[in-house]
């Protein structure tokens, strides 16, 4: 009776942190006294960020940055902000990619498949995460379609949280590829790696025959050729509109994916690149961004056995545009932080690991302009936390989004909330 | 003549003696020791000598002999323990089929195997095995797995040995029981959970007939190795470790001992939490999840502050990596204590958790868990506080030998 009455106490307080109208804020909104992490600029001790409209208007010292007239001010003394992070490789929601029926499947939309009231994304927004990339998975050569979102408060829909503007006709993800031993499997899928990539020359090579087409009919003055899905996705990656976000392990998966990229010239980014310390002059030179998912130890299959911890500290000696990613749930997005603390530990610099968490995740996801750092102009997103970003005992306080914020403390003590998440969803 | 061979003996014993500096001895000092034996101590010194600690105090109280080795860091602390892993037998490829097959934690040929020792499958050269030591855990308590109402039995280790002989502190220690559905996901029966529990308490019953018959030397009957195994059980010889999540399950576990009085340990628990009263109150040890175990099925409603709320209802817990499916092929046991010290339990109660109380719950507190005289020289050495994301451990002891003296 008691327990039953804590548990209920229990999931009464979660239900009324969730339930809470945020932390809604008049704009402007002024945050003072923090020290901040712009990432597009050195860290600023005692910093002023200025919010309005969801946007971020003014960021500097708070000697040098006044608050706008009728403007709501909160003090911020003893925290740090940093913006909000940026996951490049989620499977939150549970899209679901391709079936079985082909290896290739660039027509498949995760859009259409992603839960937004998945407790996932909670635990994203607990772990500081306001951008991610949801994928399907890489059980293929081309999953699929993959999906940017933006974690807004009080979702009803996918379309509440996109990037793009029209979800029917517009890019809204990269696309998700993959070699090495996953998609390695029965009939029709391939059952070598040479044949993995012949397989993917071969889309790429019809894709190039259906631009000629367009092009041709278009120069003839001709009705242009039938529509086609699959061609038409493969056509946005060859005339560099969609990003390809490549799972790729071991070294020479990770050279043939350099080589099919310079061969077709699309931009791929390398997502786990765990052999990638092994190439990473190569990596480097080819100007090609890695995403790391940093595990805690090696193994679970032959190809990720070259797990290296200095990964991040290579890579960024070398040169390589580094990010971080949780591929969750394979890491869990309540810690995303401790990805790149981690990679302190083992040689890399704080500012490339912060960086790895919020901006360049941004730019391998081509959202730089929008995410991943402190500038007026860009969305206002960002996180509180209550001490060092790489220190173990700093907790994040409060992640916003475009100017709302959830309290989160319940959520990241919470190990699931999916009973609450749908308690909740009942009530509404 | 008679003044020749004394001599000679008096060489020979110096030649010895100077060996023996070189073989497992060793001085270890730190700006902070956690002794785990009462009060830190600062700038203190643990001398090591064959492989057993021989003094512990005071730098300006101990004299550290000649020529004997000295390492130096920060902060030192008894070598980790593991209070349940299922490394050396679970492997680094995660192989279940074809060349490959490193996954010898789980049998799934029966549902109640405790006729299976450990010490036939230990892979003393693991891969894993260095992965975990580097990271501190010199000893650890491992074996079959979870998923089956049996899986078979545990043995306790230090993290070296060029064979499973040499590594062996105990080489039989506890039977593996699993209570709840995710046995059913590995057998055709049990294919739920009250089906599993009838399942165990039957063999249990059939344990008890045949320890009786088998008084009578008369009409004993033959040897049977399933059935011995569990009257070891019975007559507290080997401790029973159950692999209980949910509230039901755990209560399940409860029953069980009081129906057959055998020496309960609770692995995994993930809802332990909300039955401390009971836990307390029966004294059962639990062998805590991972905090970074992935919280899903079964294991929906656990929480990062699991090992706070039975720290503070009083429950004797230690933190295990236990195993995991997919990856990590191990969890670090280092990394876990990490985010349960920063989660309310702090550095000292997080360090409780993988030193003296895992030894202590496991029975070896007399020679592992704790930096004092007569204890083995089993010391880890960090750069920092522990637990700290950005510290880095840089040496690893076990009984003397120092396994890496670089900081990672």
């Amino acid at each position: 009776m008691r327990r039953g009455l804590y548990i209920g106490c229990l999931m009464g307080a979660l239900a009324a942190l969730l339930w809470a109208p945020g932390l809604a804020i008049a704009d402007p909104a002024v945050f003072r006294n923090a020290t901040i992490f712009p990432i597009s600029g050195p860290a600023i001790e005692n910093g002023t960020l200025v919010v309005d409209d969801g946007k971020i208007v003014a960021i500097g010292p708070t000697a040098t940055t006044s608050a706008p007239p009728g403007a709501s001010v909160t003090d911020l003394s003893g925290k740090v902000l940093t913006p909000g992070m940026v996951d490049t490789h989620s499977h939150i929601g549970g899209p679901s990619g391709g079936d079985a029926s082909a290896p290739l499947n660039p027509e498949v939309r995760s859009l259409d498949a992603i839960d937004v009231f998945s407790d996932g994304f909670w635990r994203a927004r607990a772990g500081g995460i306001t951008t991610l990339n949801v994928m399907p998975g890489s059980g293929h050569l081309m999953s699929g379609q993959t999906t940017y979102l933006k974690i807004r408060k009080d979702p009803r829909r996918i379309e509440d949280w996109l990037f793009c503007d029209d979800p029917i006709n517009g890019i809204c993800g990269s696309m998700k590829m993959a070699n090495g031993t996953n998609s390695i499997r029965q009939k029709p899928f391939p059952g070598t790696r040479a044949r993995s990539a012949a397989l993917v020359r071969d889309l790429f090579v019809k894709g190039q025959a259906y631009i000629e087409k367009q092009a041709k009919a278009a120069a003839d003055d001709k009705d242009p050729p039938d529509r086609n899905l699959r061609m038409e996705a493969v056509a946005q990656i060859l005339r560099g509109e969609r990003r390809v976000q490549f799972h790729t392990h071991r070294h020479n998966d990770i050279m043939t994916v350099l080589r099919i990229a310079e061969e077709f010239g699309f931009q791929p980014v390398l997502q786990h690149a765990t052999d990638a310390w092994k190439v990473a002059d190569e990596i480097a030179a080819a100007g090609i961004h890695a995403s790391v998912t940093y595990i805690d130890s090696p193994g679970g299959k032959e190809e990720v056995l070259g797990l290296n911890m200095k990964i991040g500290a290579i890579l960024e000696t070398a040169g390589v545009d580094v990010s971080f990613n949780t591929d969750d749930n394979i890491l869990d997005s309540r810690r995303f932080l401790r990805y790149g603390a981690l990679n302190v530990r083992n040689g890399m610099s704080q500012a490339k690991a912060l960086e790895a968490l919020t901006l360049a995740g941004a730019r391998a996801l081509g959202l730089e302009s929008r995410v991943g750092s402190l500038e007026p102009g860009k969305d206002a997103d960002f996180v509180v936390l209550s001490g060092a970003p790489f220190s173990v005992y700093t907790k994040v306080k409060q992640t916003w989004v475009e100017g709302d914020a959830s309290s989160i403390a319940a959520i990241l003590s919470i190990g699931n909330t999916r009973s609450v998440a749908s308690r909740f969803t009942m009530a509404m | 003549m008679n003044t020749v061979l004394p001599k000679t003996l008096f060489s020979i014993g110096l030649f010895l003696l100077a060996a023996d500096l070189t073989a497992n001895d060793l001085a270890v000092r730190g700006e902070m020791i956690y002794t785990m034996a009462g009060k830190p101590i600062a700038d203190g010194v643990v001398l090591i000598r064959h492989g057993k600690i021989t003094r512990v105090g005071a730098a300006a109280r101990i004299r550290i002999p000649k020529g004997v080795r000295v390492l130096e860091a920060k902060v030192v602390t008894p070598g980790l323990i593991d209070v349940h892993s299922t490394v050396g037998l679970s492997g680094i490829y995660g192989g279940r089929e074809g060349q490959v097959r490193d996954q010898d934690q789980l049998e799934t040929s029966e549902p109640l195997q405790p006729d299976l020792r450990p010490i036939e499958a230990y892979n003393v050269h693991e891969p894993l095995i260095e992965w975990v030591r580097n990271y501190g855990v010199t000893t650890m308590h491992t074996g079959h797995g979870p998923g089956a109402i049996i899986s078979g039995r545990t043995l306790i280790v230090k993290t070296r040995g060029d064979n499973a002989e040499e590594a062996v502190v105990e080489p039989d220690t506890a039977v593996a029981i699993t209570l709840g559905n995710a046995v059913a996901q590995n057998f055709e029966s049990p294919g739920t959970r009250a089906k599993g529990v009838a399942m165990l308490r039957t063999a249990f019953l059939e344990a008890q007939t045949y320890a009786n018959k088998r008084k009578d030397k008369e009409k004993a009957p033959d040897r049977d190795l399933k059935k011995e195994a569990l009257v070891r059980v019975l007559d507290g010889d080997l401790k029973a470790m159950v692999t209980a999540h949910t509230v039901t399950d755990i209560t399940a576990a409860l029953r069980l001992q009081s129906e057959f009085g055998f020496d309960l340990w609770l692995a995994g628990a993930s809802e332990a939490y909300l039955l401390t009263d009971e836990l307390r109150k029966a004294k059962v040890p639990v062998l805590l999840h991972a905090p970074m175990m992935r919280a899903a099925g079964e294991r929906k409603n656990a929480t990062i502050e699991s090992a706070n709320l039975l720290a503070e209802a009083g429950v004797r817990f230690a933190l295990q990596t236990g195993y995991e499916g997919y990856v990590p092929k191990t969890r670090v046991l280092l990394f876990e204590a990490a985010i349960a010290a920063a989660h309310g339990l702090g550095l000292e109660g997080a360090l409780r958790a993988i030193t003296v109380s895992p030894a202590e719950i496991l029975g070896i507190d007399d020679r592992v868990g704790a930096l004092k005289r007569g204890m083995d020289g089993d010391v880890a050495l960090f750069n920092g506080d522990p637990f700290e994301y950005t510290t880095q451990i840089c040496a690893v002891v076990i009984e003397g030998e120092v396994f890496r003296d670089t900081c990672r």
